[in-house]
């Protein structure tokens, strides 16, 4: 009785994201050992013979029976041990959480330029069908959805860079000319801002504007759609007409009863979006030559480094799995029916 | 028997059918782009089928033209880097972009329509199992998971194939999991039973024939993506090799050139993937309502 009907279900949710942690860390192990060919092979080098293979063998486990070999994985992964990554001497996890900070800020300013855009243009298009913000929301729509994401960000480029010369070019978080400001969170534009230098912060900006744009291009789609449809059919429900005929005035009728319960849906497509957005990073990192753990896996890939490509794809699930918590965690305490039943 | 309850339904067929047509007519009145979407699509199986044979020059050939040329009567989408003739290359690349993302959409349609049917029908274990292993695959960014695929089972076109199956057999396996249930205990699979079918006969030959009208519009939406998400691995270097054309690749390559102003090399193959995707998601809305008019947007 001490725990209220949210905490409750806080708690549920929380517990749920246990079998799917579970999940993520089986499919991470079948994909580390999938290698083609020996593993130990691999790991030994071009150079072993025999004995020196069985060794590595010993040493990294791979005698031991399946389910062994999983429980000393999850325990190498709990001290955070990813492995090392051969192209550049150093841990993965060090060089994953290097970079990390990069990708984040990218992918967070994309998120919420998009939200910023797309709800409420998915909210005036569903009140004003037909208008001109409806064509353009559908537009919108139909082009984020078909436009593949490095192709819009070269495109931007060549216009942006290139014909107008009016954003800086693609080389990462900063201009050469810059110094990174001191670490306190990693995002370079709240970093130069609590170091109070305005020069920085412009000059972060510029450089994320072009990639932030792109990827707020591409997961606007789902997000304006969801709102779109949403607001609709909150606007054709019986409570919404029955609020209109009390003679409450249109903008709470429009943003109480409404918008309130049209956030719900959208809120539940956000999950599908953070896939999308996590996956187009990778392409938009590449692009822009973006520091981040995108480009540190495509660089991965080229040179074979399956440990540091492992650890990637691992990190990324992880950080799917949180936002998604996170979400709903949200969904939780935004649910007007729950604090109802308290 | 059997003829008794045969003779009504083929009488009303036959009015249905004229409606179907007629609702057609009306989508494609409606919606122009319908129409013209099912023209493009027409489009694009000609260039895969025929492209190698129509164009100009050898899409691998180097020293086709002069290298880096812009746009001309000569060579339509000018040359690349090495000289090769940009326009043979974006049409040949057609037959294998829609190879790979035909084949994966039909192994995930395949394998995933079976998974969902089996526990959609069954319940219980079946579909405690096959649900746990779909949540599985979905834990992941979908993109990110095809590149640990790729990079752990080898870098080839097959496994762009594979890569891009599995991250798409969770749609379809949900799909046909809610479709197949609420028919389980219908009218007409009663009676298919009570007639001594066994049960893989029901789900099979009774059930499944009517969830596939849904499933093909899904199968359409889907063939866009799948096309998107091939294209970007093999634009972060994954599956195809240089020089094959294919044109997530030849973004990549052009990628290099768009800074100092070879915007030609990026526009061709990145307008030719927009159309192909465009196609497919169009024809899947124009499929949505022809079978699904309530769900019009």
């Amino acid at each position: 009785m001490a725990l209220g009907v949210k905490s409750r279900r806080v708690l549920a949710r929380l517990l749920q994201a246990v079998p799917t942690i579970f999940g993520i860390l089986v499919v991470c192990f079948l994909l580390t050992r999938a290698l083609p060919g020996d593993p130990a092979a691999y790991f030994a080098g071009d150079m072993a013979d025999e004995a020196s293979i069985e060794q590595v063998r010993k040493n990294l486990g791979l005698d031991q029976p399946m389910p062994m070999q999983f429980v000393t994985y999850v325990g190498d992964l709990l001290q955070g041990d990813l492995g090392v990554a051969i192209s550049t001497g150093q841990t993965v996890a060090q060089e994953l959480a290097k970079r990390l900070p990069a990708s984040l800020e990218l992918t967070l300013a994309a998120l919420l330029l998009s939200l910023v855009i797309a709800i409420p243009l998915g909210v005036l298009a569903a009140t004003r069908p037909n208008s001109w913000v409806d064509h353009l929301c559908r537009f919108l729509v139909t082009a984020g959805v078909s436009l593949p994401t490095f192709f819009t960000g070269l495109a931007l480029l060549y216009v942006f860079y290139y014909l107008l010369g009016w954003a800086p070019p693609p080389m990462g978080r900063l201009d050469m000319m810059f110094l990174a400001p001191e670490t306190v969170t990693g995002f370079y534009t709240i970093d130069s801002l609590i170091a109070g230098d305005w020069a920085l912060f412009k000059a972060s900006l510029a450089q994320m504007a072009l990639p932030v744009i792109t990827l707020a291009l591409f997961t606007l789609a789902p997000i304006a759609r969801m709102t779109r449809a949403a607001m609709l059919q909150t606007l054709a429900s019986d409570y919404v007409r029955t609020a209109r005929a009390a003679g409450l005035s249109s903008r709470r009728v429009l943003i109480d009863y409404a918008f309130r319960n049209a956030l719900l849906p959208v809120v539940t497509t956000l999950g599908m979006v953070f896939s999308f957005v996590l996956g187009a990073n990778v392409l938009v990192e590449k692009v822009f030559a973006w520091p981040g753990i995108g480009s540190f896996a495509v660089e991965a890939l080229v040179v074979s480094d399956y440990a540091a490509v492992q650890g990637f794809v691992l990190s990324m699930a992880l950080l799917f799995v949180s936002l998604n918590l996170l979400i709903d965690l949200i969904y939780t305490l935004i649910d007007p029916r729950v604090s109802e039943e308290e | 028997m059997a003829s008794s309850l045969a003779t009504p339904e083929a009488s009303t067929a036959a009015p249905a059918r004229e409606g179907y047509w007629q609702h057609l007519r009306y989508i494609m009145a409606e919606n122009p782009l319908t129409g013209i979407s099912f023209a493009m699509f027409i489009g694009l199986i000609i260039m895969a089928l025929f492209g190698p044979y129509l164009v100009p020059f050898d899409p691998v050939a180097t020293g086709a033209g002069p290298a880096l040329m812009p746009p001309s009567p000569a060579h339509w989408f000018g040359t690349d880097h090495l000289g090769r003739d940009v326009f043979s290359r974006v049409v040949v690349a057609t037959r294998l972009d829609l190879m790979i993302s035909v084949s994966a959409v039909a192994l995930s349609f395949v394998f995933g329509s079976v998974i969902g049917s089996l526990s959609g029908y069954f319940g219980g274990w079946t579909d405690r199992i096959a649900g746990r292993l779909m949540d599985t695959i979905m834990a992941f960014p979908l993109f990110v998971l095809a590149m640990g695929i790729v990079a752990a089972a080898g870098n080839s076109v097959e496994n762009i194939v594979y890569a891009t199956a599995i991250i798409n057999l969770p749609f379809y396996a949900r799909m046909a999991r809610a479709e197949v249930s609420i028919r389980r205990n219908a009218g007409f699979v009663q009676a298919a039973r009570l007639s001594g079918n066994s049960e893989l006969r029901v789900l099979f030959g009774h059930i499944f024939p009517n969830t596939l009208p849904p499933i093909m519009v899904q199968i359409s939406l889907n063939m866009g993506w799948a096309i998107l998400n091939a294209a970007g691995l093999s634009f972060i270097g994954l599956g195809v090799q240089p020089p094959t054309p294919e044109w997530g690749i030849m973004v990549a390559e052009g990628a290099n050139f768009i800074i100092s102003g070879e915007w030609w090399l990026v526009v061709f193959p990145g307008m030719a993937l927009m159309l192909a995707v465009f196609t497919f998601n169009l024809i899947g809305d124009g499929l949505r309502d022809l079978v699904d008019p309530q769900r019009r947007t």
